[in-house]
Order: C-alpha cells, then sequence, then structure tokens
C-alpha cells in the first residue's frame, strides 16, 4: 500500500476523530459529574445537526452572507444544550439521582426513543442537506486529493479548542474548580456553599451543548437522516469508554485513535469499517477493563 | 407464590381460548409470546440488576439461522429449525457472554448494545451474504413432516410457541428460586458478599445470560417461522429496547410479566398504528418514563398487588 495513501487515511481520520472527540467529550463529562450515561446523548448531536442544518439553509433563503453559518453552528449548539439538554435534566434526570444506575439508563434511554420522534416531526424524514458552509472554506490539495478546509482544518481546530477550553475553564475557572469539587466530594461541596443542583444542570447543558456542536459541524458534511443519533450513541460511548468514562483528555486520545482506525478501515477493508471502534474499544477493555486513562489520573474530570 | 399461579393460570387459559374465538389473532399472539420470551430473557438480566440494550442480537441471530437453513432446504422442519436455531444463538450468547460478564451496569448495557449494532451493521452492509437491508425470505417448512397450508400453520405454530413459552416460563420461575436464581438476586443487592460467600458472581452471570441469550433466540426462531422473512431490524437497537421496554412494563416481579408486557404491548402498538403512526416510539418513551416513576412494579406488580406487602402468608402456605 503506498505510503501516501496512508497520508490521506491519516487526514481523514484527524477529522473523522475530531468530530467524535465533541460528542465523547460531553457524554464523558456528564458521565464525570452526574455519574449518568446519557443515553440521549445521540439525539443531542442529531438535534444539533438538524437545527443547525435548518439555521442555514433559512439564512440562505433570506440571502445572509455565508459565513453566517459559522456563528450560527455555534448558536445553535448552545441553543440546543441549554433548551432540550435543560429541560431534561430538570425535569427528568433530577429524580432519579442516587437511584440504581439500571434505572438511570432507562430513563435515559425512554429519553432518547422520545427525542427520535420528536426530530421526525419537527424536521421530517427527508434528507437535509446543507454544504453552503464547507463549499465557501474552499479546498486545498494534499498529494492530488482535494480535501475540504472545512474537514481539513475547521473541524480539527474546533475540536482542540474544546479540549484546551474544557481543560482551562475546569481548572482555572472558579466555576469549573466547583464543578470539579462536586465530582469529588457532592457532599463536602455542598458544605462549602456550592450549589450542587446548579452544577449538574450546567455541566449537563455543557455536555449537551458539545454533542450539538458536534452535530452542527457533521451537518455541513452528511446529509442528514432520521437514525444518525443512534449510530453516534454507541460511537461516542465506544470512545468515552476506550478512554475511560470521565476521563476528558483521555476522550481526545482515545477518539483520534478510533478515528484513525476507522479510517484506515474505510481506505482498506471497507465493509468492515463500523467494526473497528468496537474492535479498538473490546480489545482496550479486555486488558484494562476501567478504560485507558483511568490509572493516570486519579480525578474525575 | 400461588398469587403468582394464578395469574399465570388465568393468563394460559386466555390464550389458549383467545385464537379459537377469532383466528385473525393467532399471528399476533405468536409474535407476542416471541417477544415475550426475550423479554422473559431480559427479566432474568434484570433480577441481577443488569440491564441488556441488544438482545436483538440473539433474537435477530436465530431468525437469520433459520432463514439460511430454510433457504437451503436444509432440515426444512420446524421440529428441527427452532431448537438448532436457538442452539445457535445459545452459542453466540456463550462466546459474548464470556467477555460481558466481566462488566456491570452502564458498561453491560452498553456493550450489548454495542456488539448487537455491529451485527446490525454486518446484516446490512455484507449484502451478498444476508441480502442486506431487504433481508431474506423464509420459505414455510414442514411441520412434523407435513407440508400445511397457511392458517393451519400459523394456528399450530401458535400452539406450539405457547407450549415453548410455558415450559420457558416454568423453567425460569424453577431457577430463579433454585441456588443460581438466587445468588443472581444477590448480584443486585450485594455482589461482594456473594463473593465471600465463596460464590462466582461471573459464574452465575454467565448462566444467566446464557438462559438470556437462548430465550431470545427461541422467540427469534419462531417469529422468523411466522413472520415468513427476516431483516436486519431485527437486531436494531429499536428492538433491543422494545425487549426491555415489554419487561418493565409487565414488571420482574414474576415470570408471567413478560408475557403481560408482551401482549399489552401489542395492544399499544396496535392503537398507536392508528392514532400515532409516526410518533410510535415517543409513545413507548412516555410510557416507559410513567412506569419507571408511577408503576415501577409493572403490571404484574399492579396486579398481583399486596403479595410483597403480605410475605408472611407465602410462607405459612
Amino acid at each position: 500500500m503506498p505510503p501516501d495513501m496512508l497520508f490521506l487515511a491519516a487526514l481523514d481520520g484527524i477529522a473523522y476523530g475530531s468530530l467524535i472527540f465533541l460528542v465523547a467529550v460531553g457524554l464523558s463529562l456528564i458521565f464525570g459529574v452526574l455519574g449518568v450515561l446519557n443515553v440521549a446523548h445521540g439525539s443531542f448531536y442529531a438535534i444539533g445537526a438538524y437545527v443547525a442544518a435548518s439555521a442555514v439553509l433559512a439564512a440562505a433563503g433570506m440571502g445572509l452572507p455565508t459565513w453566517l453559518a459559522f456563528p450560527l453552528f455555534l448558536i445553535s449548539a448552545i441553543l440546543v444544550g441549554v433548551v432540550v439538554g435543560g429541560a431534561v435534566e430538570a425535569l427528568l434526570l433530577r429524580r432519579i439521582y442516587g437511584k440504581e444506575e439500571v434505572l438511570q439508563l432507562l430513563v435515559t434511554f425512554a429519553v432518547f426513543m422520545i427525542l427520535e420522534d420528536a426530530q421526525k416531526v419537527i424536521f421530517g424524514v427527508r434528507p437535509l442537506f446543507a454544504n453552503a458552509p464547507m463549499n465557501w472554506l474552499g479546498t486545498v490539495e494534499v498529494f492530488g486529493i482535494y480535501y475540504t478546509n472545512y474537514q481539513l482544518i475547521l473541524i480539527p481546530l474546533v475540536a482542540l479548542a474544546v479540549l484546551v477550553g474544557l481543560r482551562l475553564f475546569l481548572r482555572r475557572t472558579s466555576f469549573g474548580r466547583a464543578i470539579v469539587a462536586v465530582t469529588q466530594d457532592r457532599e463536602a461541596a455542598m458544605a462549602m456553599g456550592i450549589n450542587a443542583t446548579s452544577i449538574y444542570l450546567f455541566t449537563f447543558m455543557i455536555g449537551a451543548s458539545l454533542a450539538a456542536l458536534g452535530g452542527a459541524l457533521s451537518s455541513a458534511t452528511t446529509s442528514l437522516t432520521p437514525g444518525i443519533g443512534s449510530g453516534m450513541i454507541v460511537l461516542s460511548f465506544a470512545v468515552a469508554a476506550t478512554a475511560g468514562l470521565g476521563r476528558i483528555e483521555g476522550a481526545a486520545v482515545a477518539a483520534l485513535m478510533i478515528g484513525l482506525g476507522r479510517s484506515a478501515a474505510v481506505y482498506f477493508a471497507p465493509e468492515f469499517d463500523v467494526l473497528i471502534p468496537y474492535l479498538i474499544m473490546v480489545a482496550v477493555l479486555l486488558i484494562k477493563p476501567e478504560g485507558l486513562f483511568t490509572t493516570l489520573q486519579t480525578r474525575k474530570v | 407464590m400461588s398469587r403468582q399461579i394464578v395469574i399465570g393460570a388465568v393468563l394460559l387459559v386466555a390464550l389458549v381460548a383467545f385464537p379459537l374465538v377469532s383466528p385473525w389473532s393467532t399471528v399476533i399472539l405468536t409474535v407476542a409470546l416471541c417477544e415475550g420470551l426475550a423479554a422473559l430473557g431480559i427479566l432474568v438480566l434484570l433480577r441481577a440488576g443488569q440491564v441488556s440494550f441488544g438482545h436483538g442480537l440473539f433474537f435477530a441471530f436465530s431468525a437469520y439461522v433459520v432463514a439460511f437453513m430454510a433457504a437451503a432446504k436444509f432440515g426444512h422442519e420446524v421440529l428441527l429449525l427452532v431448537p438448532i436455531a436457538t442452539a445457535a444463538s445459545g452459542l453466540v450468547a456463550a462466546l459474548v457472554g464470556l467477555f460481558i460478564v466481566r462488566y456491570r451496569a452502564i458498561f453491560f448495557g452498553m456493550l450489548n448494545l454495542a456488539i448487537s449494532m455491529v451485527f446490525f451493521s454486518l446484516l446490512e452492509k455484507l449484502f451478498s451474504i444476508t441480502g442486506g437491508a431487504d433481508g431474506k425470505r423464509v420459505p414455510r417448512p414442514t411441520l412434523a413432516g407435513m407440508t400445511l397450508e397457511r392458517e393451519t400453520f400459523e394456528f399450530w405454530m401458535f400452539y406450539i410457541t405457547l407450549a415453548l413459552a410455558v415450559i420457558a416460563a416454568l423453567g425460569v420461575a424453577r431457577y430463579l428460586v433454585s441456588p443460581g436464581g438466587k445468588a443472581l438476586e444477590a448480584i443486585k443487592t450485594n455482589e461482594t458478599r456473594l463473593e465471600y460467600l465463596g460464590v462466582s458472581s461471573r459464574k452465575v452471570l454467565y448462566g444467566a445470560y446464557l438462559l438470556s441469550g437462548l430465550l431470545a433466540g427461541l422467540g427469534g426462531a419462531v417469529i422468523a417461522l411466522v413472520s415468513g422473512h427476516v431483516t436486519p431490524e431485527l437486531a436494531y437497537w429499536v428492538r433491543s429496547g422494545e425487549f426491555v421496554f415489554i419487561a418493565i412494563l409487565g414488571g420482574v416481579g414474576g415470570v408471567a410479566g413478560p408475557f403481560l408486557g408482551a401482549l399489552m404491548f401489542q395492544i399499544i402498538r396496535g392503537y398507536a398504528a392508528v392514532y400515532a403512526p409516526e410518533t410510535w416510539h415517543a409513545v413507548l418513551g412516555v410510557m416507559l418514563l410513567v412506569i419507571i416513576f408511577f408503576a415501577p412494579t409493572g403490571l404484574y406488580g399492579l396486579i398481583a398487588g399486596r403479595k410483597r406487602a403480605a410475605p408472611v402468608k407465602e410462607g405459612a402456605r
């Protein structure tokens, strides 16, 4: 196999890994803080994608400039995270903290089923395609193959910004530190005057917004069909589990690993590309059942 | 125990009589029984505090085994197809179980989901072998050597499935009160203590997983025969989610629960097909939330009612 093919596969893998990192890191953050595995996370991804695509198409319909799509992505991601994510946390999840893990899984699973149908009702079942923002950024030639700047540069940059931003936010800002404190010892943190209820709510909103941002960014590269959320939840769980649930930097490494593995499969054995993420996950979990990065860090966030 | 027997007996009599009164209902009832069998498998796991969002894997695997055997004209006979396909599912459960019983709660549920989604994707992608998203047709096999007309075949399939379901339910009920079944409940309440008693919780859960895989496989084998075709949808997460839904709806208090749940599920599906065809899963989701928050013991618990409140009576029986 020629080396330039390998290089091209690597570029694909980075773009893909960056995208799943955005979703997986939200899942991991929510688990780290709330202790709940949010099965509805894939729905936030899908809803983020649909809202962003609709906003971009609406903006184009009004004759607004294409670059407006990028702020629109961010706005729709935050909107979805705050409105949908906030509602789910405040109305449902708040009632089940401290109950059996299985019950929590079932509740988020129920939310997932509801949101999947809500998407179909609101956005329809016809494929939605809004690739103007991707075309607007132009292409770059690598080894005779044209890549879009959008996938090659923008998505990885956003992922990097989220990674660095989250790290700084959790370590340097007082609110971020409060999140870490609640994660480590909820009662002690509350005794220090931290409002754990609002911490949970905001963390869930941030996590949901990150998933929606991943969806918004993906909306320019693929056509949106019902069911994209269910694939994503399994994939982002694979990433988060490979890294160890609740590990943020680990999620970046795992996402990259899985992204590279998958794009290598796309080039060399296309029928089995869907298998690669799970094979990596199973291989990792067989050796380290708690994920790759559990012993390296003792902190959960 | 006595209440459990009463509920089971009433349910059984109703099921035996219903197809005689209204022949159109045999296929729907058979489908309900198949889903009830798979949900019974979920119930076994729920007793250990574990939930699987991936039992569609075993359901679909045995359905496809039936489809391949039927297409190859190999053992084209119900009495051969069902046991072989069920055993094949059990084999898959035995393999997957080796890996999966190391995990609990979230990992247990999600790894099951991941494995079944892999199988689903393979069924869809390997078009040349599996027929892709269109699936495969299952020609009607012979029953005890006889070639039957569709309606006669469906009629007999229902009673065979009912008999299998009764045997399965009684077997599971026995298993749940056996030492293995009691150890299974201990995984939920206090796994560490179980290990201190010298019982390997992994072995206990492995046995339960194998049993649940066989039950789902049995359901899948029959559903392939009565519906006449198999599609990758059988392995999709939605299907697995429905099994969990049925188990929770029916209640995990007794083995009649999943079958009650499966019948109710068919009724809800019937109404939803008329009144909410687009939002049918949302209806399920809302109902699941309502059950979890307001009736955690499910239909069985609602009917059996005060059974738990009066354990003395039960002991004195």
